[in-house]
């Protein structure tokens, strides 16, 4: 067990290593920091003074060193453009991504699973039919057609909620939160359902999937023969079953949240993460650009650890193959 | 949880559900992006100085039409040609009641001086200042300086006390490792405010009851300020009533804002002309297929590149009418521009042809065009457009269009030989246009112009304090820059603000918007 873990945990961290070497090496090639902190009056020589002092003169893997040292400490320095330590700005957008990304798994997770049952069992009804027509433009449509489709009709048209932000937080200290507020509520609606749209069609298609191959078994068979009632059958024995695989997946896909979340948080001007990297991209703000890969970087890692080591202990295949092996 | 967050939420609830609607002159403001710090020295960026405005004040000012106007100072008079003396309003105090005086004058400009402050380059003239009193400041220069009331207008003012005691005599540096107290609060003082920061999120701003102007000149309570990048949310929020102002209207969405009946929009030519710069230094063109020589050395193809581009389709078809063909890379109310200047050329491709095979090209030849795609409004649209105009008269165009980062990087680095770039001038005046665009060793002269005269001239633009004799030697220098043409003129930037219609801010052309003058009706 000890062996495995280890093992899991040096390959996790190498990972992350090489993926923060690569997208840092990649910064030379994003523009030029120094043009975006200084004005246009600034001489050449003050530029090269600038370029100097924040060590960007010297060759890639020194710069990298230097930050995966600081990093280690728990220091991502100081942004270019806000002129604000990055762990805080960090600390600050945190709530926002997380609370976005939370409700858009729920309910990416609980209509995924109901539609996916739904037509899973009813295969060739109409409503089925529709059902997954409709889930077809979600793969299909890009997240921010979507976003500015749901702002027209719902903030423009209808009238009924915010186009944009995060409405009212209430700060708690560690934690600043939307849930509190009915502006915050309000305003989490349209950028959670964005966001959800694509986890949704892929989590309602993979139950859909299951469902059918698992209603084919023989063990359903067999109960149907004795008389057991079928929402018993499809949800106590099928649904049980054919969801090991999805939460699998939809583990791993919560990090693609993570992820992705900032394109339907420029679409929404959501005070997250994503945001904040996007607006570093522009201005070339390498700090908060490094610290955001590397915690992006390290949600995956993680939660690729939790669930290799989940498996090894849910399946009793991987702990054989691997005490055989390590003898 | 404890009581105290208890009561934090209670409070925020009555606040939702009871209080905003009490203030009646409430105005929602967005830009796509925030200020960048609130410490009035530490970037000279456009939204920065949108924010840091309304709360601070300088010596002197711009007013609605961009003419200089007493602030701080009510009077000012050079003793001699490098020594000038400012007189301070009476009365003035800071939002927190502090008087201000001419030490603070001084602190500021010299804070404005030193360490990080991106403010150094504008003034770098000013050798010293000193409070003579409580309410009389003298600033020395390095030789003359006429245009030093311009300079000072873009200088904020805070209070020495509050700087010193919050830890933030200097601005910050860039290698610091902790932010300061200033770039997140301010205090100044100006007709506002600031009473909640949250960085690109909300920034409020309500009446500065202790200001010392005239109170009824607005009848603004209070100003939120919700940054929004995305130029289509923007425009939702605007037309669902979720923000009452922009002063970044999209020019697509205009039509569909003016449809609305209860939004308006307006628009003026903003101080902001954009031009194509050739380099006529270089002996060999880096991206073109004429070696050993360089086309663009000879005024002849400079021109043919000029009569080329069709300005007014581009202004139809691309700008949707919101742009002002230019003749010459600066704009109206600039010290030194003139509308028989402003004229362009007409577009004339047969002469274009014309004139390249008199320069020896009469097959044309092939160049790389650099262009930004987020700087300028429809900036690679516009070269776009270009290419296929400069096509016409048989010259190849590789277009090469790059987030502003990385195109203002070659530019820097010298790596390009046709490019795009836009020049506003703070100062209103010919020789910041002179000095960066145009002398020899100007720092944005990446056209390699040179012309002694010129370079002469650049000189006497800084230090001839005789103001007709001053606007000769302009006159002079565009003359012989016109007739060189090194860079091609293609239009001044027109801006729109967007607003409920009851909501009334005067436009600017540096699109700062002054909410001391605004109403809301």
């Amino acid at each position: 067990m000890l062996n495995y873990f280890l093992k899991r945990l040096i390959q996790s961290i190498l990972v992350m290593i090489v993926v923060a070497f690569v997208s840092f090496s990649l910064f030379n090639y994003v523009g030029d920091p120094v043009h975006n902190m200084v004005g246009q009056e600034a001489s050449t020589e003050k530029r090269q003074e600038i370029r100097e002092k924040l060590g960007l003169n010297d060759p890639v893997h020194t710069q990298f060193l230097r930050f995966i040292g600081n990093a280690v400490k728990g220091e991502f320095g100081i942004s270019y453009q806000l002129r604000r330590p990055v762990s805080e700005l960090i600390a600050e957008r945190l709530p926002a991504t997380l609370e976005l990304v939370f409700i858009s798994a729920l309910i990416a997770i609980i209509s995924g699973v109901i539609l996916g049952v739904y037509t899973g069992i009813n295969r060739d009804g109409y409503l089925s039919n529709i059902i997954l027509i409709i889930s077809l433009f979600g793969v299909s449509l890009p997240t921010f057609v979507i976003g500015i489709l749901f702002i027209y009709l719902f903030a423009v048209i209808l009238g009924i909620l915010p186009s944009f932000g995060r409405g009212e937080v209430v700060d708690l200290g560690f934690w600043n939160t939307g849930f509190l507020t009915l502006s915050g509520i309000k305003a989490i609606i349209l950028p959670s359902i964005t966001l959800s749209l694509f986890q949704m069609t892929y989590i309602i298609r993979l139950v859909r999937a299951e469902m059918m191959e698992i209603l084919q078994t023989d063990y359903i068979k067999f109960a149907r023969a004795r008389g057991i009632q079928k929402n018993i059958i499809n949800f106590k024995h099928a649904l049980k079953n054919g969801l090991i695989p999805v939460i699998t997946i939809t583990g791993i896909n919560v990090g693609t949240l993570v992820a992705f979340s900032i394109i339907t948080e420029t679409v929404f001007q959501w005070p997250g993460m994503g945001f904040l990297f996007i607006n570093a991209v522009h201005f070339v703000d390498i700090p908060i650009m490094s610290a955001y890969l590397i915690m992006v970087a390290f949600i995956f890692v993680m939660i690729n650890f939790v669930v290799d080591i989940t498996y090894y202990v849910i399946d009793p295949r991987i702990r054989i193959k691997e005490e055989v092996a390590s003898e | 949880m404890n009581i105290k967050n208890l009561m934090k939420i209670l409070l925020t609830f009555l606040f939702v559900g009871f209080v905003s609607p009490v203030y009646s002159a409430n105005l929602k403001w967005s830009m796509p992006g925030d200020s960048l710090t609130l410490d009035p020295h530490a970037q000279n960026e456009g939204p920065t100085h949108m924010v840091s405005r309304q709360v601070y004040e300088s010596l002197v000012t711009r007013g609605i039409d961009m003419s200089i106007e007493p602030q701080l100072a009510t009077s000012w008079k050079a003793k001699d040609p490098e020594t000038w003396v400012f007189d301070l309003r009476e009365g003035v105090v800071f939002s927190d009641g502090t008087a201000l005086n001419a030490s603070d004058v001084e602190f500021s400009i010299n804070r404005a001086l030193s360490g990080a402050s991106d403010m150094i380059e504008l003034i770098e003239s000013i050798t010293s200042v000193k409070a003579l009193n409580y309410k009389k400041v003298e600033i020395k220069t390095e030789g003359p300086n006429p245009i030093l009331l311009n300079q000072l207008s873009q200088i904020f003012i805070m209070s020495e006390e509050w700087s010193k005691k919050n830890g933030c005599e200097s601005p910050q540096d860039f290698d610091a490792s902790e932010e300061t107290f200033c770039s997140i609060n301010a205090l100044g003082t100006g007709p506002f405010k600031i009473t909640l920061r949250e960085q690109d999120t909300r920034t409020v701003f309500e009446r500065n009851s202790n200001w010392w102007g005239d109170q009824s000149q607005h009848n603004i309570d209070k100003i939120e300020l919700l940054p929004i990048n995305n130029d289509a949310t923007r425009v939702a929020a605007l037309l669902s009533g979720d923000i009452d102002f922009t002063n970044f209207t999209p020019a697509q969405d205009i039509n569909r804002i003016n449809s609305s009946s209860g939004h308006k929009v307006e628009s003026t030519p903003q101080a902001r002309t954009i031009f194509f710069g050739m380099d006529q230094g270089s002996d060999e063109l880096r991206s073109s297929n004429i070696k050993g020589a360089n086309p663009l050395k000879d005024k002849r193809v400079r021109l043919a590149m000029y009569h080329a581009l069709d300005m007014d389709a581009i202004k139809d078809k691309v700008m949707r009418g919101l742009s002002e063909p230019a003749g010459m890379i600066t704009f109206p109310g600039v010290q030194g521009y003139t509308k028989a200047l402003d004229t362009r050329l007409p577009y004339d491709p047969e002469k274009s042809k014309q004139l390249l095979s008199e320069a020896g090209y009469p097959d044309g030849f092939e160049i790389t065009l650099d262009c930004p795609n987020n700087r300028y409004i429809n900036d690679e649209a516009i070269c776009v457009a270009a290419v296929s105009m400069l096509a016409k008269v048989g010259i190849k165009v590789n277009l090469d269009a790059q987030p502003k980062s990385i195109h203002f990087k070659d530019l820097q680095n010298d790596l390009s030989d046709f490019y795009m770039l836009g020049w506003g001038v703070p100062t209103f005046d010919s020789h910041y246009v002179y000095s960066f665009l145009l002398a020899s060793e100007g720092s944005w002269n990446k056209v390699g112009f040179s012309d002694a005269r010129v370079d002469e001239l650049v000189g006497t633009m800084l230090t001839e304090t005789d103001l007709d004799k001053r606007n000769a030697n302009i006159a002079e220098a565009w003359a012989i820059v016109q007739d060189n043409m090194p860079y091609l003129p293609l239009h001044h930037q027109v801006i729109s603000w967007g607003s409920k219609s009851n909501v009334d801010v005067p436009i600017r052309t540096n699109n700062e918007p002054l909410f001391r003058h605004a109403k809301v009706n």
